[in-house]
């Protein structure tokens, strides 16, 4: 029998294998950035390891650095510890970093595909659930813990039990105005939090096939929303093309693209589980609940819990509904939001930025709110900048900040104040989770555009 | 790590499902450089409100948390098994957890124990029926106990074994070096490097 593409990568990688043990896999790249690595860095000295493959690991700042005044010192002592923690470790270990005001800082996840070091048949891993996204490239790609962490700069290798297979089949062409993120947030609705939990995700079918490479990061970058730990898509055409003339580019370049186009699964394999998705049908996709797989079209209204047959399903959209402020059966264009989010590892890439930056173009955004432009690293936002699509955003009334997650985790001071409601491209709606008692809703680029001109949820049809 | 053979002691029902690492331990707290410290962070959100679980006297005193299903899902903060850990949890019970928190919780040596969740449900009454229920966890038997009911639960032998002894993952890899430095060998050439710095 044949194998998925992921058994092939995971295979070419495998160290050592043992009856009744997990295998122990190699890693090609590792990404570190300052908030899931000072632990890991102070258990290396206090072993008196090193790091094993320094020039297979490389760093940069994004959780816990601020989007404003870059140039000066970090305000928040606490802050300012753990980002020069970082830069002394990488000092120490002999370990690549890009710092703020470097061109290659960023979103780690950004960082990774600009720079040309995630390419097909990789293992990647990252202290961070969105390491996921890089298997938009046919890599396998996970996010880890601490201790794991550890583990891969002191040995270069993970153990790991063998994961199942899940193929999710999108067949069929997207409407105009609507997205990758429509398509990943309609995939967690179908099949849950939990629905990838103890898979890889392989994303198949012609509605993927025909996606950008940034589009498809998209996709496999919200596979742990779906508990999905790795995501990943076969690569082709697309793929060779968006890496030739990277940085890091393969030097042989021939060579390498003969090796990946064997990245694929076999027509013979078989996969523990398949699902189907229709592309035609799918529209604009908002989430109206506080975790990613309580979504709906944008068209539709708040759901009422009394129709949620599941009994913890019903619990969870009531306790859902009673945090977000919301009553069933509103409209969910009628709901008014304060702050509009654009970036992130989700959507923080220039093609966002270029999509959203068209949608308000010679337009304002409501005086109701406001709107955060945060580049996924400092080479989008010189690219964007190039393009003058910063000009865009601030004639329209937006603030253009420099690269970091910001406040798609909430931990620099780029929050919700509590009660405020944000239409946000990143990945978690979770209580709190941009700031205690703030609201989101995760929506597209196209979307939060539309919806900062609008004041309320909208696509770009809306205008 | 220390070796958990068998943890007894009282249970707290947190009868929630999809409690994500946010909840666990928001963003804000993950600043610290140590591994210590996190347990004022722990449930943030929730710990102003006299009627959470923890804020009741008679669960102050818990070991074993009881949570439902799809427990620690979200970011791959191991934070959150750490805030678990400096609050004094040695156990953590749930119909299904997160992939990356199950391992994070594994590696750091807090058990997570995955039980039907009608077992987690008669767990929940009988804790909340009377709250110093003694709950006994036992890797050895792979058994969760109190009152009279045993449950059962599943565990790979390598994880219980690696967990009974306390051994810690890399002391174990750093045996095989001999592997990893000939699967090195054979690693082809086309894979990148981030050093030296190109572009």
């Amino acid at each position: 029998m044949g194998k998925t593409l992921a058994e092939k990568i995971w295979a070419e990688h495998i160290v050592r294998s043992a009856d009744g043990e997990p295998d122990l896999l190699y890693i090609d790249l590792h990404l570190i950035h300052e908030v899931t690595s000072p632990q890991a860095f102070d258990g290396l000295r206090l072993a008196g390891r090193t790091v094993r493959r320094p020039e297979l690991t490389i760093a940069t700042e994004d959780h816990n650095v601020p989007t404003l005044n870059i140039d000066k010192p970090i305000a928040d002592p606490v802050s300012k510890l753990q980002v020069d923690t970082l830069r002394a470790n990488c000092a120490e270990f002999g370990v690549r970093i890009h710092s703020l005001g470097d061109k290659d800082q960023g979103v780690v996840h950004v960082v990774g595909p600009q720079l040309g070091l995630t390419q097909p048949g990789m293992t990647i891993v990252c202290g961070d659930s969105h390491t996921s996204t890089h298997g938009a490239f046919g890599a396998l790609a996970f996010g880890i813990g601490t201790s794991e962490v550890e583990h891969v700069l002191a040995t270069q290798t993970l153990p790991l039990a063998r994961p199942k297979t899940m193929a999710i089949n999108v067949e069929g062409t997207l409407k105009a105005g609507v997205t990758s993120k429509d398509i990943i947030l309609a995939i967690i609705a179908k099949i849950g939090t939990g629905g990838g939990q103890g898979y890889v995700i392989e994303y198949r079918g012609s509605a993927i096939r025909a996606l950008s490479m940034e589009s498809r990061m998209t996709v496999c970058n919200m596979s742990i929303e779906a508990g999905a730990r790795a995501g990943l898509i076969a690569p082709d055409q697309t793929t060779f093309d968006y890496i030739k003339g990277k940085p890091h580019a393969p030097q042989d370049f021939d060579a390498a693209v003969a090796y990946w186009s064997t990245l694929y699964t076999d027509s013979d394999a078989q996969f523990d589980v398949e699902v189907n998705l229709n592309a035609d049908d799918l529209e604009p996709f908002v989430t109206w609940g506080t975790n990613p797989g309580q979504g709906a079209s944008l068209s539709s209204n708040v759901p009422n819990p009394a129709d949620i047959a599941d009994p913890e399903a019903r619990g969870a959209a009531e306790r859902a509904l009673v945090y977000m402020g919301l009553e069933a059966g509103t409209p969910l264009k009628k709901i008014a939001i304060d702050t509009v989010f654009l970036g992130s590892c989700t959507n923080g890439r220039i093609e966002d930025l270029r999509a959203a930056a068209e949608v308000v173009r010679g337009k304002k955004i409501a005086s109701t709110l406001r709107m955060l432009v945060v580049p996924g690293s400092a080479r989008v936002r010189l690219e964007a900048e190039a393009e003058g699509l910063d000009k865009l955003f601030i004639d329209a009334g937006a603030e253009w900040r420099n690269a970091g997650c910001s406040m798609c985790l909430g931990m620099n001071p780029d929050q919700l104040a509590v009660g405020e409601r944000s239409a946000s491209t990143s990945n978690r709606n979770f209580e709190g989770r941009q700031g205690k008692g703030g609201r989101t809703h995760l929506v597209s680029p196209l979307v939060a555009a539309a919806t900062a001109l609008r004041g309320t949820l909208s696509s770009p049809a809306d205008l | 790590m220390e070796k958990f053979i068998k943890h007894t002691g009282t249970a707290v029902p947190l009868r929630r499902s999809n409690v994500d690492t946010d909840q666990i331990i928001p963003a804000v707290y993950l600043k610290r450089v140590t591994r210590s410290g996190f347990e004022d962070g722990l449930f943030s959100a929730w710990r102003n409100d006299p009627q959470f679980v923890l804020n009741k006297a008679e669960f102050k005193a818990g070991t074993i948390l009881v949570a439902g299903v799809d427990f620690g899902t979200g970011s791959s903060r191991e934070h959150a098994v750490w805030a678990l850990q400096n609050y004094g949890f040695k156990v953590v019970i749930s119909s299904r957890f997160a992939d990356i928190f199950r391992g994070n919780s594994l590696k750091g040596g807090l058990l997570t124990v995955i039980i039907d969740q009608s077992d987690v449900e008669a767990l929940w009454a009988a804790i909340e029926a009377n709250p110093a229920t003694s709950v006994s966890v036992d890797l050895e038997t792979r058994t969760v106990s109190y009152n009279n009911v045993v449950v059962p639960f599943v565990i790979d032998d390598y994880t219980r074994w690696r967990l009974m002894e306390g051994l810690d993952d890399i002391g174990l890899t750093v045996k095989n070096a001999d592997s990893i430095a000939s699967f090195e060998k054979s690693r082809t050439t086309l894979k990148p490097a981030t050093l030296p710095i190109r572009g």
